[in-house]
Parts: structure tokens; C-alpha cells; sequence
């Protein structure tokens, strides 16, 4: 199976020092924060991976630096073949890059120009790329778009805030739409909706799927919707990716300590009356990560290899896990 | 059955605008048992932080009683004056918010604001005061608890902060509970000690819970009973279980087949079209007529009451007595 989207070792890293007078006055050294630290994976054609992990953890980093809104400190990405870190020389190429991915953000209230209406809104990169310069033929399409996501073609004339927000989300999967991308980024598009609106979201991002062969990369702390959309899920902790697995592997059997942690620690409507095992500690400072294992000072399986020494992503039966103790047998 | 801690009756709650006054809570009753955990559930707007508010009696004005009383053990106190509702509040009733960060003052020591809520209420010296706050954040499994008290919020993490609020919650022992949302700005891993420690204390010092949240799951594992709320109104109350796996009004339904779980295998989730109507577009009838799949000519017109369905009580003509169904 060809990958669509190839990513390999990225890495970035946010300059968070203090200024430069603070610094030389306190004797403040510079800091950095780690956000993304060596991340790989790929997503085939028309499928969706999802990335979970708890605030801070980098996802919604690793989103950002899938479509060019933050330049990576290490590492490649590449889009249908091509190294997207070359194409950036070239303005056209990049251009016509751009067009084939597309963003949803999570907050349907900040992503939206209150001041725009919706034609212009979901126009926007149709005009942008000039794929329409008569009018009637933009408004045809706009139509189209907002039909296909459940909207009346009418509602072009209004305003953001006159939909609600689940509605505002289907506007923003509309202008994701226009310029026919392939690879959609969606950051945590349902958080921000009640569960009834989500259902509906999470309904039509998979009808476009199958309709329009779409490939996502989706982004949630939400593991119930994560097992709901997705075909495969990464999971990430303090930058890093500890597990890679297919859905229904993951689900079944997950071998990352913290994985599983993740996974005991959900509620569930149908597991009610059952007492979880909540896990003890909370994620560190980004800032300070711990050595070794960045999971290990939470970890029930820790040693002392684990606090000394980082564990490599290692292949077992298809699984990617990032984990001393599933490595030697002790998991 | 003991005699209820917390009886809600009738209870309406308007806010006088410029263009009309709108109905907030309209005809909310329910009871809570002593150590009973009842949850409260609904989408956004639906009005179970302002049920929780009126509780309290924190309604934020021009919010107020419109209607309906609120009596704690038998003696009412939606009326009371303000002083009289400050000393039944924190001693009798104690709240929980959603955000830890802004129901603690970042100008006082954790330790200052536990002894202050303890010496307000009980009648105990300082140095009591000061044990009983230690106790306190060791109970809610605070380490290094009287170092912490020395500390200022901004030095605790979220879910530390959240601790030091149930702390601060228990501090006198109240009868009763309202936490609204204690869970929904925290991390899943954190979630999960919060509701735990929460469940677990409430048990130990006998006090009763409303756990008002959007989040079908934790009201699962949490709760004794749950209220559906929806436009203002309770559309269905009942056990838990009985509201999650035989849920009787179309609402619930919708609201049980929307979330994904984590041991389902649908292509699509259950969708209920539409969004819930706004405070001032409230449709006559049942106001969950117009996104009711099961809608008849009755549910246009007739507002429906509780009644006993099946295994709960909903406000729903499929399940008023004598209907036809």
C-alpha cells in the first residue's frame, strides 16, 4: 500500500528563554521545549491515523507541522512522494501543495471571520487558487460544498454567528473541502461540540471519507471518538510517539504501559459500577522531561534501565512500541 | 426511603432582558437522599450549572427565583436573606467548580483559605483549624501536606488544584455537595483520580453529591440516579442504569446512541438532527417536538409532565398515562 503522507524523525523545538536582559541580569540560561521529538509515521491513501495523548503532548504540534504552519527543527515530511521541505523553495509548487491539504481547527468560534459571510468564508481558497473567477460559478460551488455537508445552499448569505456550533464546524469542513484536497488535518474537530453535534460531525467526516476516498490525520484526547473514526492510532507522551498500532490491535491489546493507563482510565457509559484503577502522578513539566523513559517516574513497570536510557520504537507483530519492558518480555 | 436532604419543587428560574424575560429553569423538581449521588446531565444550555446555582443561591443577577422552592432537610432556603444563605453555604452545602484555578484566591496560601473556611464554620481554635486543613489535603492525597499549606495556587498543578477545592469543599463537613463540572478541564489520567477521590470522600464523610456534567461516562461509574435536562426542563430521571441500557424519552435515546463506546463497533453513530432551541425560540408542546423522531400531533401542542415510564419517569406523551402508543 502506497502512503500518502510519509513523516520521518520530525522534530520541533520552541525557543521559550527568557529575554536577553533577563537572562545576562538573573544568569538565566536559554530554555527549550521539546514539543516534538522524533516522530515517525505514515498514513496510506484514504485511510485515517489517529494521534491521542493528554494536553501538551504535541499533537496538535505535529498537526501544524504537517501543513506548514510551523517549519520543523529536524526531520521530513513528505506528501504523495515528495519531500514538502524542498518544495518550500519553490512558491507555485508549494502553492499547489497547499491545495491539497487542507486544516480543521477545533474552536468553530475562533476559526471563522465574524465579519465574513459564508460565501466569502468557504470561497476563500477556491478564489485564493483561482479555481473560479466568475461569480456564478463560485456560488455554485459554494452551494455545493455546504449542501454536501448538510447545510442549505441559502445559508451562504449569513453570517457566522448565525449557526450554532456545530454548524460552524460543518462551515469550516466546507472551506477544508473547497479546493478538493486529499489529505484533511483535523485538530480536535469535535471538542468544542456537545455529543449529540459531535455525532453529527463525526457522521459526515466519515461520509466524505468514503465518498471522496479523503485520508485524515486526527487529532483527540477523546479515545472513544479515536476507536470510533480511526483505521490506525499513534499514541503520544511528552513529545514522543510510544505506540503505533492498528484500531482493533490497539484496542485489544495494548502493550505500552502508558496506553493502557490511557485506556483503564476512560469512563464508559457500559462499564458502569466498575471502580477504575486511576493511575498515580500526573504528565511532568515539558520543560524539565524526566530522563531515560519520559513515562517511567509513573510507571508500574519502571526499572533502572528505564530511567537511564530512552527506549527506540522496536516491531513486534506489526505493533510499533516504544517500551523497555515490552521489549524484554517483562510486559 | 429516608426523608430527602434536598427537595427541589417546581422550581423556575427567569432572567428579565430588555426583550422579554426568559425562562432559564422551568417546573425542575427532584429530590436527593442523604449520601446519595444524583447526577445531572444535558447539553450545553440546558441548565444544569444554573440548577446547580440556584441550589447554592450563587444565581448571578439578573438571574433569580421565579418560582418553586428549594428545601434542605425540610427547611426551605431559596428564600432566606443573603447572611442566613452565607452560613448555610460552605457549612451545609458545599460547591465544587469546574475551573480550580478560579475558585481559589492566587493571593492566599492553600493554607490560609482551608483555615479560614474551617474557622468560619466550626467552632474550633487556629491551631484545630490548622490540623484539620492538614488532615484535610492528606486526604485528598496532597504529599508533603504541611509544606503545601505554605503554597500559593499558582504552585499546584490542575489536578493538585482540584484536590485542594474538594479539600476545601469538605472543610466543614457539609451535608450535601454541588460540583459542577469538577472534571471537564482535566486530563483524562487526571480525570480519573479525581472522580475516584471525589466518590470515595463523599462515601467516607456521608455527604451527598450533585454531579452536574456533561459526560455520560463519568455519571455511569459515579452516580446512583441521573436527570436528563433538556431546554430548561427534566425530560427523564431514574436510575442510572435504567436511564443508560432503557432509556424512555426519545431525547435520552439520542443522547445514549450519540457518544461512541469504547466497546461498540456502529459504522455511524445514532444522530439526532438539529440543534437544542435557543431560550427565546422555545417550541410549544414538548420542546424536543421539532428533532423527535417519534413526534404525534399531541406533542406539538401539550407540554408534557413526568409521569412513570417503564423503568424511569419522563416528561414524554409516548409514556403519559392512557396514551396511545
Amino acid at each position: 500500500m502506497t502512503a500518502l503522507v510519509q513523516v520521518e524523525g520530525l522534530a520541533k523545538t520552541f525557543d521559550v528563554s527568557a529575554p536577553w536582559l533577563n537572562r545576562v541580569l538573573e544568569r538565566k540560561p536559554r530554555q527549550f521545549v521539546h514539543a516534538v521529538d522524533g516522530v515517525s509515521f505514515s498514513i496510506p491513501k484514504g485511510k485515517t491515523l489517529a494521534l491521542v495523548g493528554e494536553s501538551g503532548c504535541g499533537k496538535s504540534t505535529v498537526a501544524r507541522l504537517l501543513v506548514g504552519l510551523y517549519e520543523p527543527t529536524r526531520g521530513t515530511v513528505s506528501f504523495d512522494g515528495q519531500d514538502t521541505g524542498v518544495l518550500k523553495s519553490s512558491a507555485t509548487q508549494l502553492r499547489a501543495l497547499r491545495r491539497r491539504m487542507q486544516m480543521i481547527f477545533q474552536d468553530p468560534y475562533a476559526s471563522l471571520n465574524p465579519r465574513w459571510k459564508v460565501l466569502d468564508i468557504v470561497g476563500e481558497p477556491l478564489r485564493e487558487h483561482g479555481l473560479f473567477s466568475d461569480d456564478a460559478g463560485l456560488r455554485a460551488k459554494v452551494g455545493e460544498l455546504l449542501h454536501s455537508v448538510g447545510l442549505a445552499a441559502g445559508d451562504m448569505e449569513k453570517f457566522p454567528h448565525q449557526f450554532s456550533g456545530g454548524q460552524r464546524q460543518r462551515i469550516s469542513i466546507a472551506r477544508a473541502l473547497a479546493t478538493q484536497p486529499e489529505f484533511l488535518v483535523c485538530d480536535e474537530p469535535t471538542s468544542a461540540l456537545d455529543v449529540s453535534v459531535q455525532a453529527q460531525v463525526l457522521n459526515i467526516m466519515k461520509d466524505l471519507q468514503r465518498e471522496q476516498g479523503l485520508t485524515y490525520l486526527f487529532i483527540s484526547h477523546n479515545l472513544a471518538v479515536v476507536r470510533h473514526v480511526s483505521d490506525q492510532v499513534g499514541v503520544m507522551y511528552l513529545g514522543r510517539l510510544v505506540e503505533l498500532a492498528d484500531k482493533a490491535e490497539l484496542f485489544a491489546r495494548p502493550r505500552h504501559p502508558y496506553t493502557r493507563m490511557l485506556l483503564a482510565a476512560i469512563p464508559d457509559i457500559h462499564m458502569s459500577g466498575s471502580s477504575r484503577t486511576p493511575v498515580q502522578g500526573e504528565v511532568p513539566n515539558p520543560l524539565n522531561p524526566p530522563a531515560g523513559c519520559a513515562f517511567h517516574p509513573r510507571c508500574p513497570h519502571a526499572d533502572a534501565r528505564c530511567s537511564a536510557e530512552r527506549p527506540a520504537m522496536i516491531d513486534i507483530q506489526g505493533v510499533r512500541v516504544a517500551c523497555h519492558a515490552v521489549q524484554e518480555g517483562r510486559l | 426511603m429516608p426523608a430527602p436532604l434536598l427537595q427541589v419543587r417546581n422550581l423556575r428560574v427567569e432572567f428579565p432582558t430588555r426583550r422579554g424575560t426568559l425562562l432559564a429553569l422551568d417546573d425542575i423538581s427532584f429530590d436527593i437522599a442523604p449520601g446519595e449521588v444524583l447526577g445531572v446531565v444535558g447539553e450545553s444550555g440546558a441548565g444544569k450549572s444554573l440548577t446547580g446555582a440556584a441550589i447554592i443561591g450563587l444565581l448571578e443577577p439578573p438571574g433569580r427565583i421565579a418560582g418553586g422552592e428549594i428545601l434542605l432537610s425540610g427547611q426551605r432556603i431559596d428564600n432566606l436573606p443573603y447572611e442566613q444563605m452565607r452560613a448555610i453555604r460552605g457549612r451545609r452545602i458545599g460547591a465544587i467548580f469546574q475551573d480550580p484555578l478560579t475558585s481559589l484566591n492566587p493571593l492566599y496560601t492553600i493554607g490560609r483559605q482551608l483555615t479560614e473556611t474551617i474557622l468560619t464554620h466550626l467552632p474550633v481554635s487556629a491551631d484545630e483549624a490548622r490540623q484539620r486543613a492538614v488532615r484535610l489535603l492528606q486526604e485528598t492525597g496532597i504529599p508533603a501536606a504541611e509544606e503545601r499549606l505554605e503554597q500559593y495556587p499558582h504552585q499546584f498543578s490542575g489536578g493538585m488544584r482540584q484536590r485542594v477545592v474538594i479539600a476545601l469543599a469538605l472543610a466543614a463537613e457539609p451535608e450535601l455537595i454541588v460540583a459542577d463540572e469538577p472534571t471537564t478541564a482535566l486530563d483524562v489520567s487526571i480525570q480519573a483520580q479525581i472522580i475516584s477521590l471525589l466518590k470515595r470522600l463523599c462515601r467516607e464523610h456521608g455527604a451527598a453529591v450533585m454531579l452536574v456534567t456533561h459526560d455520560m461516562g463519568v455519571i455511569a461509574e459515579t452516580c446512583d440516579r441521573v436527570a436528563v435536562m433538556y431546554a430548561g426542563r427534566i425530560c427523564e430521571i431514574g436510575p442510572v442504569q435504567e436511564v443508560i441500557h432503557h432509556p424512555a424519552h426519545p431525547y435520552t435515546t439520542g443522547l445514549m446512541g450519540s457518544i461512541p463506546a469504547m466497546d461498540d463497533t456502529r459504522e455511524r453513530l445514532l444522530q439526532i438532527d438539529g440543534a437544542m432551541p435557543r431560550l427565546n425560540a422555545i417550541p410549544s408542546g414538548c420542546a424536543f417536538n421539532p428533532r423527535c423522531p417519534q413526534v404525534f400531533e399531541r406533542c406539538r401542542h401539550e407540554r408534557p409532565e413526568l409521569s412513570d415510564a417503564h423503568r424511569t419517569r419522563a416528561a414524554c406523551w409516548l409514556h403519559a398515562p392512557g396514551a396511545a402508543t
